[in-house]
């Protein structure tokens, strides 16, 4: 459990909801070169085709509300960044896409999450499926008691894969994917435990993209690892982009403005600002959002 | 003063008083095993066997033969109470307790003899310990070796200790193939005359047609015949047998001079302690060791092994072992997984715990009425209704021991199996359900692996705890001595409606029971002893295959 479920959440609902379409004027920025703030190419989310569209969210635990009317749209084969201070909502936020938080009795959820469509909290969407589509990287790497090579293929087997051909195939592929294949290839019948906590942590994730999902959303999955094993995950996120939608929630304003595409900041259960990353690092249009970014409270 | 407080102060004192705690523990437990390891493995030893003559003028007897078994310093009042003769000015006297064996022929096998009037021991070389099936053991003066009452060797030629032995191994061959004929052959004959009664039994109770009937009848009486003429040339070749092992007999002077015949067939091994070097008495150490180890116990459980206790006892252990760990396991994965966890999963759980605290005997009062009586004789009725009035289950057995002892080591895989369950970090449920698994398959595949040290823990403490228990095994299934082991080569080879012996018991019995307790003070050392490693080696199995588990889940909680 993340401190972000418990958290009480009190006042400050005033705070306005945010068009997640909203525009502004950018300045002009040097073509890509390298990945700086300011470097990039230009992005818009109205360029964006949506992948999950967020409307109207409201989540309570009990009598406390943590999310307050949360409208954003996700768009699709990008990265999505969630910021915010300890107890924010942004971890609870990621939960509502995988419906992790179906797994905490006192939670209620208002409102809908459309995901290519239909509403995920609809009566007949089957959670597993649901799950099977948005996969998910926690905070602390959590790999099974088992072999490096049926880790990766639990999701499969799940499914009731036993074609040792298949099975091959996709470990080695996701393995790859996780640009972990090169460092484990040798020992695939090892237990997962004997891994360090970064590869464990590429594990995860080759194990998350096993099962081909659409949407990986990646909870903190950097905060547990030494600067090395950040770089590797964060130069995967970046390869991991060109074919999947991912969302991820940091604490580490630097890391959401290395990976993201799109930066939202949250505050106390409240969406405050939605964009670009690059506009929201450098010219945030809220106060809020400048007084976190530049380290005044948070 | 200063020094005091900086003293107390730096916790030196403490570190002092956890490190006596230890150090007391420790000396405990290695005393309470060194004790019961010198007196009960000291018994097997060949001790030397003394002559004394006593030069008292009262005495009953003057020459005694015999095993020093201890001595001890009495004042001379008690002495002179129990009515000895000890001069004025003596305020202490030594007395030893000296086993003198011959319970056949004195009836005082065990007697205390002061120092006082004992001229110096010596010890013979030609004193003869004879082990015997009944009656324990003989000490004296080898006379003869007769055949058919006629003597073939004295201890004067030179091949006397030869032929003796030689005859010895013969009769034990004898009775081997006796005990062979009995167990095996004859058995089997006797259990399908069984077969044939109770099939005669069902004819009457289920009311067949007549004619059926009458051909049935004439099945079994044939069959009958033909048993019962198996049995009669058996029971000639046996009475060959028995005739035979009485060929020889063995001369023996005893301590006053008499002379005793003692049939061969009765003897078990004839040793000369005095004569033996430290090499043969080391070896004939571990055959009596190995002897107490592996055979039955003779003469109300005194002489002899202690084999089928040590049998039942892991039997036992094994089948409840079988019955508390699935059952446990589920209901702590239930409590801990899919019930509530309100008010009445609280009151539930509570209950359970204190059912580690009710007293034993308490288990074995309700394994009695509700296990035997109730439960057996319901089976009884239902499957074995021919047999009746003789119980099948329903009475004492090996069944309902095992089940009051899952019943009573339940609690303990209860919980910490929920502890095991308890302790698996939620990211490890989440990374699974994250994958799309259900909840289910989330519990089979990935927490209850997890959990299986735990679950192991478990079972430790539960064979720990049942293998010591006798309370209530006393009332469901546990007797003094069982007339067949509760697994063999007949169908169905693991026989839960028998009744076990256990060594828990077999300490009780033996210490307890026994009519003659300087006979069985020894064994009852050694069955102490044997129990202590009994349970160590089953525990240190379980703890073996628990680190092989988690060894190989290894750092799952870090």
């Amino acid at each position: 459990m993340t401190g972000d479920q418990t958290t009480t959440l009190k006042g400050d609902a005033a705070t306005a909801t945010q068009d997640p379409a909203n525009r502004r004027d950018r300045p002009s920025v040097s073509p890509a070169s390298a990945r700086k703030i300011g470097e990039r190419e230009t992005m818009s989310l109205t360029d964006e085709v949506a992948k999950i569209q967020v409307n109207n969210l409201n989540l309570f635990y009990d009598a406390d509300q943590a999310l307050r009317n949360i409208n954003l749209m996700i768009p699709e084969k990008r990265v999505t960044a969630f910021i915010g201070p300890s107890g924010c909502g942004k971890s609870t936020l990621l939960r509502c896409f995988n419906r992790m938080n179906d797994l905490v009795d006192i939670c209620r959820i208002e409102g809908e999450i459309v995901m290519d469509g239909k509403n995920i909290y609809d009566r007949d969407v089957d959670v597993a499926d649901l799950r099977r589509s948005v996969g998910m990287v926690f905070q602390k790497p959590n790999p099974f008691p088992k072999t490096i090579y049926e880790n990766v293929a639990y999701g499969l087997r799940l499914q009731g894969v036993t074609s040792r051909r298949v099975l091959d195939e996709v470990v080695e592929k996701s393995l790859r994917a996780a640009a972990l294949w090169d460092e484990v290839k040798d020992r695939l019948q090892e237990n997962a435990f004997r891994m360090s906590g970064g590869q464990q942590q590429r594990l995860v994730i080759a194990r998350a993209i096993a099962i081909e999902p659409e949407v990986i959303l990646l909870d903190e999955p950097a905060s547990a690892l030494d600067p090395i094993s950040t770089l590797k995950i964060e130069e995967l996120i970046n390869e991991l982009k060109q074919d999947y939608t991912i969302i991820i929630v940091t604490h580490n304003m630097q890391q959401a403005a290395r990976v993201s595409d799109y930066t939202a900041f949250m505050y106390m259960g409240n969406m405050v600002e939605y964009g670009d990353t690059d506009t929201l690092f450098t010219n945030p249009r809220k106060k809020q959002t400048e007084d976190y970014i530049t380290g005044r409270y948070g | 003063m200063g020094y005091m407080r900086q003293w107390f102060k730096s916790g030196t004192p403490w570190i002092w008083l956890n490190g006596g705690a230890v150090a007391f523990s420790m000396i405990m437990v290695v005393g309470l095993i060194g004790l019961i390891a010198v007196r009960g493995f000291g018994h097997f030893w060949p001790s030397d066997v003394a002559l004394i003559n006593l030069s008292n003028a009262d005495a009953e007897q003057s020459t005694l033969i015999g095993e020093i078994v201890r001595s001890e310093t009495v004042p001379a009042a008690i002495a002179r109470d129990s009515g000895e003769t000890v001069p004025d000015d003596m305020d202490l006297v030594t007395r030893h307790l000296i086993k003198l064996g011959n319970r056949d022929q004195t009836d005082r096998d065990f007697a205390w003899y002061l120092e006082l009037g004992m001229q110096p021991w010596q010890y013979p070389q030609d004193i003869m310990v004879v082990e015997r099936r009944e009656w324990g053991n003989f000490y004296g003066r080898p006379l003869a070796l007769l055949r058919e009452g006629v003597e073939v060797a004295t201890p004067e030629s030179d091949n006397f200790m030869q032929e003796l032995q030689a005859a010895i191994t013969r009769s034990l061959e004898l009775h081997e193939e006796i005990r062979r004929l009995e167990r095996g052959t004859i058995g089997r004959i006797n259990t399908s005359l069984d077969d044939l009664r109770l099939d005669a039994r069902r004819l009457e109770l289920d009311e067949t047609p007549a004619d059926i009937r009458v051909i049935e009848l004439d099945r079994i009486a044939a069959e009958r015949a033909s048993l019962d003429e198996q049995y009669a040339v058996l029971r000639q070749e046996l009475d060959v047998i028995y005739a035979s092992t009485r060929r020889d007999t063995l001369k023996m002077e005893m301590a006053d001079g008499n002379a005793v015949d003692i049939s061969l067939a009765a003897i078990m091994r004839v040793t000369e302690p005095n004569a033996m070097s430290v090499f043969g008495k080391t070896a004939q150490y571990f055959e009596r060791l190995w002897e107490f180890l592996t055979e039955d116990p003779r003469e109300a459980n005194t002489e002899g092994g202690i084999f089928p206790a040590i049998f039942g006892t892991v039997t036992m252990v094994l089948v409840m072992s079988i019955i508390v760990t699935p059952f446990g396991i589920l209901a702590a994965i239930y409590l801990r997984e899919y019930a509530k966890q309100g008010t009445m999963t609280r009151i539930i759980r509570i209950s359970v715990y204190n059912l580690a605290g009710v007293p034993s005997i308490v288990y074995g009062v309700f394994g009695l009425g509700f296990f035997v009586y109730y439960l057996g004789g319901s089976l009884d009725q239902l499957f074995y209704e021919t047999a009746l009035p003789t119980p099948t289950f329903g009475t004492p057995g090996l069944i309902w021991a095992s089940l009051t002892l899952a019943l009573l080591t339940l609690p303990i895989v209860i919980v910490s199996t929920e502890e095991g369950l308890a302790r698996i970090p939620s990211t490890i449920r989440q990374g699974s359900l994250a994958l799309g698994a259900t909840k289910s398959e989330t519990l089979w595949k990935v927490v209850v692996p997890l959990a299986t040290p735990a679950m192991m823990t478990g079972l430790i403490l539960a064979i720990a705890r049942a293998a010591g228990e006798v309370a209530p095994l006393m009332l469901v299934g546990v007797v003094k001595l069982a007339p067949a082991l509760p697994i063999d080569a007949t169908f169905p080879f693991l026989h839960l409606d028998r009744k076990i012996m256990h060594l828990g018991f077999h300490i009780y019995d033996v210490g307890f029971q026994s009519p003659n307790v300087e006979a069985a003070r020894p064994l009852v050392y050694a069955t102490a002893l044997v129990l202590v490693i009994l349970i160590m080696v089953l525990n240190l199995a379980a703890i073996s295959i628990r680190n092989r588990l988690r060894e190989r889940y290894r750092s799952a909680g870090e």
